[in-house]
């Protein structure tokens, strides 16, 4: 087993909101790049399910997240009860960065967390527990 | 609870580790282009044991030597596992197989409903039930220990992010919303303008949207049964919706969707009194 973080490429597919272009040249390059990932068709509608991979993956350590807004990405779980940890997540944002830097930065094993700061601390509060 | 949280859904695996040679990379970028486009969840594996899929079965396609699928290497119950070489199929052929594979396993076929709904950025909330004395559609309620939630997803009407403006805490987010901070971007000091969003939208309407639009209705109600001008009546109803779309950005479909005025008014005062009674109910919480 590797320490690399977990990668997971969200192709939001039923919304026009992150650039094709971007979406399909990250694709292609985790594809391309031989790593271990998942990519899931739409987060979004995993939450709405309650999928349980989002489980497994919050409760999976290091992650990198390929999809939008890291404030809307911690939420779609935290929603779905399954908070992500602020101390091992890592969101990169395909509506507004660069394609290359979001596939660079996914596949070079380093964790820079940057979910939205909990607004008290780190503590999760009781709904953001898994049921 | 909605049924989509107990739908069974197909998850596909490219397994290509131990016992597998992997595929070639031109092959796998388009079969997974394809899977994702179709609304399936994805994984590549490499090395390792894989975990499985806990709601659904799970195809999981591979060169798989000598033709020999690894059985082991899945933590899935025999059941709910299928095995697909590829070897010999073409992008098309794998999305054909998953296809089977769903209608054999009676999964959910995907993008039947578009996920839209509210996102609440708990940081930012403060329970003051006002999403769910707003929506007519039951998509809000509230957890056992009485926190406001988005419960029935598939209740909420694609492309509408109207509660997000009667949020005080700018604490809706709709991800897929073309703009910020609805659409999970940073709330600004100049998005605290959220008060002015929805003093505009009372400015517009005098204090409450569905007041404004049963009134106006029933005005063209009134006027279609004394004239009997159908056509004017629904002119009439047009501009107010019109207004209201423009304004609150809420998609015209939307307001014309909306049930008669009576139901509006039913629907508004059932939403009302359930955001009430959750307040009272977090009140005594308080207090206990
Ligand atoms: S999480 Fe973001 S990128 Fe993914 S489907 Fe939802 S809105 Fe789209
Ligand atoms: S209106 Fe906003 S602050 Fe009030 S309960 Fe709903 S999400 Fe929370």
């Amino acid at each position: 087993m590797s320490d690399s973080p977990r990668i997971l490429y969200c192709h939001c597919n039923y919304a026009q909101v992150v650039p094709e272009e971007t979406k399909h040249s990250v694709l292609k390059k985790l594809s391309d790049s031989g790593a271990a990932f998942d990519a899931v068709a739409d987060l979004c509608e995993m939450a709405a399910r309650k999928d349980p991979m989002l489980r497994q993956i919050a409760e999976g350590g290091n992650v990198k997240i390929a999809a939008c807004y890291p404030r809307a990405v911690k939420w779609i779980f935290g929603g779905a009860g399954c908070a992500l940890k602020q101390s091992s997540t890592q969101v990169l944002n395909m509506r507004t960065e660069e394609t290359e830097e979001i596939a660079a930065t996914l596949l070079d094993g380093e964790l820079v967390p940057n979910l939205p700061a909990d607004k008290d601390g780190s503590k999760p509060a009781p709904h953001e527990l898994p049921n | 609870m909605s049924a989509l949280t107990e739908q069974p859904t197909l998850r596909i695996l490219f397994y290509e580790g131990e016992g597998s040679t992997p595929l070639e990379p031109a092959k796998r970028y388009d079969a997974m282009t394809a899977l994702l486009e179709n609304g399936y969840a994805v994984t590549r594996t490499g090395s390792g044991k894989v975990a499985g899929h806990e709601r659904g079965p799970l195809l999981v396609l591979g060169r798989f030597d000598s033709g020999n699928p690894p059985v082991d290497n899945v933590d899935q119950d025999q059941a709910s596992l299928r095995f697909q070489d590829v070897s010999e199929l073409g992008p098309s052929e794998i999305l054909a197989k998953a296809e089977s594979t769903r209608d054999e396993t009676g999964s959910v076929k995907p993008g039947e409903w578009k996920p839209w709904f509210p996102v609440i950025d708990y940081d930012r909330c403060t329970n003051c039930m006002q999403c769910l004395s707003f929506c007519l559609f039951n998509v809000y309620g509230v957890d056992e220990e009485n926190r406001i939630q988005a419960q029935n997803h598939d209740n909420c009407k694609t492309n509408c992010p109207a509660c997000s403006r009667v949020c005080p805490e700018a604490a809706i987010m709709f991800p897929k919303y073309k703009s910020g901070p609805i659409n999970g971007d940073v709330v600004t000091a100049a998005d605290m303008g959220q008060e002015k969003m929805k003093v505009d939208i009372s400015a517009l309407l005098g204090g409450d949207v569905y007041a404004a639009l049963r009134s106006r209705t029933t005005q063209a109600q009134e006027r279609f049964s004394k004239e009997r001008d159908e056509k004017q009546a629904l002119n009439e109803r047009q501009k107010c919706l019109t207004k209201l779309a423009q304004n609150a950005d809420i998609p015209k479909e939307v307001l014309l969707s909306l049930p008669s005025p009576d139901e509006i008014l039913r629907k508004a005062e059932e939403a009302k009194a359930r955001g009430a009674a959750a307040l009272a109910r977090q009140n005594q919480m308080k207090n206990a």
